[in-house]
Protein backbone atom coordinates (compact mmCIF):
# COMPACT_ATOMS: atom_id res chain seq x y z
CA UNK A 1 0.00 0.00 0.00
CA UNK A 2 0.82 3.35 0.78
CA UNK A 3 3.42 2.77 3.39
CA UNK A 4 6.51 0.87 1.53
CA UNK A 5 7.84 4.53 0.15
CA UNK A 6 8.00 6.69 3.22
CA UNK A 7 9.81 8.51 5.53
CA UNK A 8 7.74 9.30 8.94
CA UNK A 9 6.80 12.57 7.32
CA UNK A 10 3.89 10.74 5.44
CA UNK A 11 3.27 8.01 8.23
CA UNK A 12 2.35 11.19 10.11
CA UNK A 13 -0.04 12.32 7.67
CA UNK A 14 -1.30 8.80 6.90
CA UNK A 15 -2.33 8.61 11.06
CA UNK A 16 -3.49 11.97 11.32
CA UNK A 17 -5.80 11.41 8.25
CA UNK A 18 -7.21 8.15 9.71
CA UNK A 19 -8.21 8.94 13.20
CA UNK A 20 -10.85 11.09 11.96
CA UNK A 21 -14.16 9.05 11.62
CA UNK A 22 -15.66 10.99 8.76
CA UNK A 23 -12.44 10.87 6.29
CA UNK A 24 -12.30 6.79 7.56
CA UNK A 25 -16.00 6.90 5.91
CA UNK A 26 -14.60 8.54 2.47
CA UNK A 27 -11.80 6.13 2.25
CA UNK A 28 -14.21 3.44 2.66
CA UNK A 29 -16.93 5.08 0.22
CA UNK A 30 -14.25 5.56 -2.46
CA UNK A 31 -12.59 2.30 -2.65
CA UNK A 32 -15.12 0.79 -4.88
CA UNK A 33 -15.11 3.92 -7.16
CA UNK A 34 -14.97 7.37 -8.18
CA UNK A 35 -17.18 9.63 -5.50
CA UNK A 36 -17.74 13.37 -6.60
CA UNK A 37 -16.92 15.62 -3.57
CA UNK A 38 -20.38 17.25 -3.61
CA UNK A 39 -22.18 13.38 -3.54
CA UNK A 40 -19.56 12.75 -0.61
CA UNK A 41 -20.96 15.37 0.86
CA UNK A 42 -24.33 14.80 0.96
CA UNK A 43 -23.68 11.74 3.66
CA UNK A 44 -22.40 14.13 6.42
CA UNK A 45 -24.17 16.52 8.50
CA UNK A 46 -21.18 19.51 7.17
CA UNK A 47 -20.64 21.86 4.80
CA UNK A 48 -19.23 20.91 0.82
CA UNK A 49 -15.98 23.07 2.25
CA UNK A 50 -15.68 21.16 5.31
CA UNK A 51 -15.53 18.03 3.47
CA UNK A 52 -13.37 19.60 0.70
CA UNK A 53 -10.95 19.99 3.63
CA UNK A 54 -11.06 16.78 4.79
CA UNK A 55 -10.46 15.40 1.18
CA UNK A 56 -7.77 17.64 1.30
CA UNK A 57 -6.13 15.96 4.20
CA UNK A 58 -6.65 12.47 2.84
CA UNK A 59 -4.97 13.68 -0.98
CA UNK A 60 -1.82 14.89 1.20
CA UNK A 61 -1.62 11.26 3.11
CA UNK A 62 -1.66 9.43 -0.51
CA UNK A 63 -4.68 7.87 0.28
CA UNK A 64 -7.14 9.35 -2.17
CA UNK A 65 -6.67 10.99 -5.49
CA UNK A 66 -8.67 13.80 -7.38
CA UNK A 67 -9.89 14.21 -10.59
CA UNK A 68 -11.55 16.46 -12.31
CA UNK A 69 -14.20 15.22 -14.59
CA UNK A 70 -16.13 19.02 -16.24
CA UNK A 71 -16.98 20.83 -13.12
CA UNK A 72 -16.70 17.63 -11.10
CA UNK A 73 -14.10 16.74 -8.67
CA UNK A 74 -14.10 13.16 -8.26
CA UNK A 75 -12.47 11.11 -5.59
CA UNK A 76 -10.74 8.05 -5.56
CA UNK A 77 -9.13 5.92 -2.88
CA UNK A 78 -5.25 5.24 -4.45
CA UNK A 79 -3.94 1.98 -4.71
CA UNK A 80 -0.85 1.42 -6.01
CA UNK A 81 -0.55 -0.80 -9.42
CA UNK A 82 2.94 -1.18 -9.65
CA UNK A 83 3.33 -2.19 -6.17
CA UNK A 84 0.61 -4.75 -7.01
CA UNK A 85 2.25 -5.66 -10.39
CA UNK A 86 5.84 -6.17 -8.80
CA UNK A 87 4.10 -8.25 -6.10
CA UNK A 88 2.34 -10.31 -8.80
CA UNK A 89 5.22 -11.13 -10.51
CA UNK A 90 7.55 -11.97 -7.58
CA UNK A 91 4.76 -14.89 -6.64
CA UNK A 92 4.03 -16.31 -9.76
CA UNK A 93 8.19 -16.54 -10.11
CA UNK A 94 8.15 -18.53 -6.53
CA UNK A 95 5.28 -20.48 -7.37
CA UNK A 96 7.40 -21.48 -11.02
CA UNK A 97 10.82 -22.00 -9.18
CA UNK A 98 9.42 -24.81 -6.48
CA UNK A 99 7.38 -26.41 -9.38
CA UNK A 100 10.56 -26.54 -11.49
CA UNK A 101 12.67 -28.43 -8.47
CA UNK A 102 9.86 -31.12 -7.94
CA UNK A 103 9.87 -31.30 -12.06
CA UNK A 104 13.31 -32.10 -11.78
CA UNK A 105 12.51 -34.88 -9.01
CA UNK A 106 9.96 -36.39 -10.65
CA UNK A 107 12.13 -36.21 -13.51
CA UNK A 108 14.62 -38.24 -11.71
CA UNK A 109 12.37 -40.86 -10.08
CA UNK A 110 10.97 -41.48 -13.67
CA UNK A 111 14.62 -41.86 -14.64
CA UNK A 112 15.64 -44.92 -12.05
CA UNK A 113 11.93 -46.34 -12.54
CA UNK A 114 13.09 -46.78 -16.53
CA UNK A 115 16.36 -48.16 -15.69
CA UNK A 116 16.06 -49.98 -12.45
CA UNK B 1 17.94 -28.71 -13.75
CA UNK B 2 19.52 -25.62 -14.81
CA UNK B 3 17.91 -22.23 -14.27
CA UNK B 4 18.82 -20.32 -17.20
CA UNK B 5 16.72 -17.38 -17.09
CA UNK B 6 13.68 -15.01 -15.45
CA UNK B 7 12.39 -12.39 -16.88
CA UNK B 8 9.29 -10.22 -15.59
CA UNK B 9 7.77 -7.48 -17.24
CA UNK B 10 5.34 -5.40 -14.82
CA UNK B 11 4.34 -3.33 -16.88
CA UNK B 12 2.99 -6.43 -19.61
CA UNK B 13 2.60 -8.58 -16.38
CA UNK B 14 4.52 -11.31 -18.10
CA UNK B 15 7.35 -13.51 -16.43
CA UNK B 16 9.31 -15.76 -18.57
CA UNK B 17 11.38 -18.61 -16.94
CA UNK B 18 13.64 -20.98 -18.91
CA UNK B 19 15.38 -23.95 -16.78
CA UNK B 20 17.11 -26.97 -18.54
CA UNK B 21 16.67 -30.28 -17.58
CA UNK B 22 19.20 -33.24 -18.05
CA UNK B 23 16.30 -35.34 -19.61
CA UNK B 24 15.17 -36.25 -23.09
CA UNK B 25 12.45 -34.15 -25.20
CA UNK B 26 9.80 -36.96 -24.79
CA UNK B 27 10.44 -37.14 -21.00
CA UNK B 28 10.16 -34.16 -19.93
CA UNK B 29 6.40 -33.74 -21.87
CA UNK B 30 5.88 -36.64 -20.55
CA UNK B 31 5.56 -34.96 -17.19
CA UNK B 32 2.80 -32.04 -18.99
CA UNK B 33 1.18 -35.44 -20.89
CA UNK B 34 0.62 -38.27 -17.99
CA UNK B 35 -1.71 -36.83 -15.44
CA UNK B 36 -0.42 -39.29 -12.87
CA UNK B 37 3.32 -37.50 -13.24
CA UNK B 38 1.65 -33.93 -13.76
CA UNK B 39 0.13 -34.30 -10.36
CA UNK B 40 3.20 -34.89 -8.55
CA UNK B 41 4.71 -31.51 -9.82
CA UNK B 42 2.00 -28.91 -9.72
CA UNK B 43 1.02 -28.39 -6.22
CA UNK B 44 3.43 -28.27 -3.43
CA UNK B 45 3.81 -31.39 -1.49
CA UNK B 46 1.43 -30.06 1.61
CA UNK B 47 -1.04 -29.86 -1.33
CA UNK B 48 -0.88 -32.52 -3.65
CA UNK B 49 -2.69 -31.94 -6.60
CA UNK B 50 -5.59 -35.01 -7.42
CA UNK B 51 -6.21 -34.51 -11.30
CA UNK B 52 -9.99 -35.08 -12.34
CA UNK B 53 -9.72 -34.01 -15.73
CA UNK B 54 -6.91 -34.17 -18.08
CA UNK B 55 -8.04 -33.38 -21.61
CA UNK B 56 -5.18 -31.79 -23.52
CA UNK B 57 -6.47 -31.01 -26.81
CA UNK B 58 -7.02 -27.76 -28.52
CA UNK B 59 -10.53 -26.35 -26.59
CA UNK B 60 -10.00 -29.30 -23.72
CA UNK B 61 -10.18 -28.95 -20.09
CA UNK B 62 -7.85 -30.26 -17.32
CA UNK B 63 -9.44 -30.07 -14.08
CA UNK B 64 -7.64 -30.40 -10.46
CA UNK B 65 -7.85 -30.39 -6.64
CA UNK B 66 -5.43 -29.66 -4.43
CA UNK B 67 -5.99 -30.79 -0.83
CA UNK B 68 -3.98 -29.29 2.04
CA UNK B 69 -2.92 -30.40 5.40
CA UNK B 70 -6.68 -29.94 7.09
CA UNK B 71 -8.04 -31.97 4.11
CA UNK B 72 -9.20 -28.39 2.34
CA UNK B 73 -9.83 -28.02 -1.12
CA UNK B 74 -8.61 -26.29 -3.38
CA UNK B 75 -9.80 -26.63 -6.96
CA UNK B 76 -7.99 -25.15 -10.37
CA UNK B 77 -8.95 -25.54 -14.37
CA UNK B 78 -7.26 -25.26 -17.62
CA UNK B 79 -8.89 -24.14 -20.87
CA UNK B 80 -6.21 -25.57 -23.16
CA UNK B 81 -5.82 -23.55 -26.10
CA UNK B 82 -3.07 -25.26 -27.82
CA UNK B 83 -1.05 -28.80 -27.71
CA UNK B 84 2.29 -29.67 -29.70
CA UNK B 85 3.63 -32.73 -28.46
CA UNK B 86 6.13 -33.11 -27.71
CA UNK B 87 7.07 -29.25 -28.27
CA UNK B 88 4.64 -26.96 -26.91
CA UNK B 89 1.43 -26.26 -24.94
CA UNK B 90 -0.64 -23.05 -24.06
CA UNK B 91 -3.35 -22.89 -21.88
CA UNK B 92 -5.63 -20.66 -19.49
CA UNK B 93 -5.67 -21.27 -15.85
CA UNK B 94 -7.74 -20.46 -13.08
CA UNK B 95 -9.32 -21.45 -9.98
CA UNK B 96 -12.76 -22.54 -9.29
CA UNK B 97 -15.11 -23.29 -6.42
CA UNK B 98 -15.87 -26.60 -5.48
CA UNK B 99 -18.41 -27.00 -7.87
CA UNK B 100 -15.90 -26.52 -10.56
CA UNK B 101 -16.88 -22.89 -10.94
CA UNK B 102 -14.19 -20.43 -12.36
CA UNK B 103 -13.79 -18.01 -9.21
CA UNK B 104 -14.07 -14.31 -10.38
CA UNK B 105 -11.86 -12.72 -7.98
CA UNK B 106 -8.61 -14.56 -8.76
CA UNK B 107 -6.23 -14.26 -11.78
CA UNK B 108 -7.09 -16.16 -14.73
CA UNK B 109 -3.19 -16.40 -16.36
CA UNK B 110 -2.46 -17.52 -19.25
CA UNK B 111 1.05 -19.35 -19.98
CA UNK B 112 2.83 -20.92 -22.75
CA UNK B 113 5.28 -23.82 -22.58
CA UNK B 114 8.01 -24.59 -24.97
CA UNK B 115 10.23 -27.40 -25.22
CA UNK B 116 13.31 -27.67 -27.50
CA UNK B 117 16.20 -30.30 -27.58
CA UNK B 118 19.62 -28.97 -26.68
CA UNK B 119 22.82 -30.48 -27.61
CA UNK B 120 23.92 -33.45 -25.17
CA UNK B 121 20.87 -35.01 -24.79
CA UNK B 122 19.06 -32.15 -22.71
CA UNK B 123 16.08 -30.41 -22.96
CA UNK B 124 15.23 -26.39 -22.22
CA UNK B 125 12.00 -25.75 -20.90
CA UNK B 126 10.53 -21.85 -20.88
CA UNK B 127 7.51 -20.92 -19.17
CA UNK B 128 5.59 -17.47 -20.49
CA UNK B 129 3.01 -16.32 -18.12
CA UNK B 130 0.91 -13.72 -18.51
CA UNK B 131 -1.51 -11.82 -15.91
CA UNK B 132 -4.32 -10.12 -17.53
CA UNK B 133 -4.56 -6.31 -17.67
CA UNK B 134 -3.80 -4.37 -15.45
CA UNK B 135 -7.00 -2.82 -14.66
CA UNK B 136 -8.59 -6.16 -14.34
CA UNK B 137 -5.34 -7.19 -11.76
CA UNK B 138 -6.25 -3.55 -10.44
CA UNK B 139 -9.66 -4.27 -9.89
CA UNK B 140 -9.51 -7.92 -8.07
CA UNK B 141 -7.26 -6.33 -6.00
CA UNK B 142 -9.24 -3.58 -4.93
CA UNK B 143 -11.91 -6.58 -3.90
CA UNK B 144 -9.36 -7.74 -1.51
CA UNK B 145 -8.38 -4.42 -0.55
CA UNK B 146 -11.91 -3.23 0.37
CA UNK B 147 -12.70 -6.29 2.70
CA UNK B 148 -8.96 -5.80 4.41
CA UNK B 149 -8.96 -1.93 4.32
CA UNK B 150 -12.95 -1.76 5.53
CA UNK B 151 -11.75 -4.05 8.30
CA UNK B 152 -8.81 -2.24 8.95
CA UNK B 153 -11.21 0.73 9.37
CA UNK B 154 -13.59 -0.71 11.35
CA UNK B 155 -11.00 -1.58 13.66
CA UNK B 156 -10.04 1.93 14.27
CA UNK B 157 -13.77 3.09 14.62
CA UNK B 158 -13.63 0.42 17.35
CA UNK B 159 -10.32 1.68 18.85
CA UNK B 160 -11.42 4.95 19.08
CA UNK B 161 -14.97 4.17 20.24
CA UNK B 162 -16.30 6.64 17.55
CA UNK B 163 -18.89 4.81 15.92
CA UNK B 164 -19.60 8.17 14.11
CA UNK B 165 -20.21 6.73 10.71
CA UNK B 166 -22.40 9.32 9.40
CA UNK B 167 -24.70 9.24 7.10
Amino acid sequence: MVVDKVGEGLADEIFHALADATRRDIVRRAILGDHSVSALAGYYPMSFAAVQKHVAVLERAGLVSKRKCGRRQLVKTEIHTIHIANQLLEEIEAVWRARLERFDEVLAEADQGANP
Amino acid sequence: MTLKSIQKDAESLTMTITAEFDASIQRVWKLWEDPRQFERWWGPSTYPATVVDHDLIPGGKVSYYMTGPEGDEYWGWWNVIEVDPPSGLEFEDGFADENGKPSPDMPVTRTRVELTEEPGGLTRMSIHTKFPSLEAMEQMAEMGMEEGMTQALGQIDDLLGAGARAG
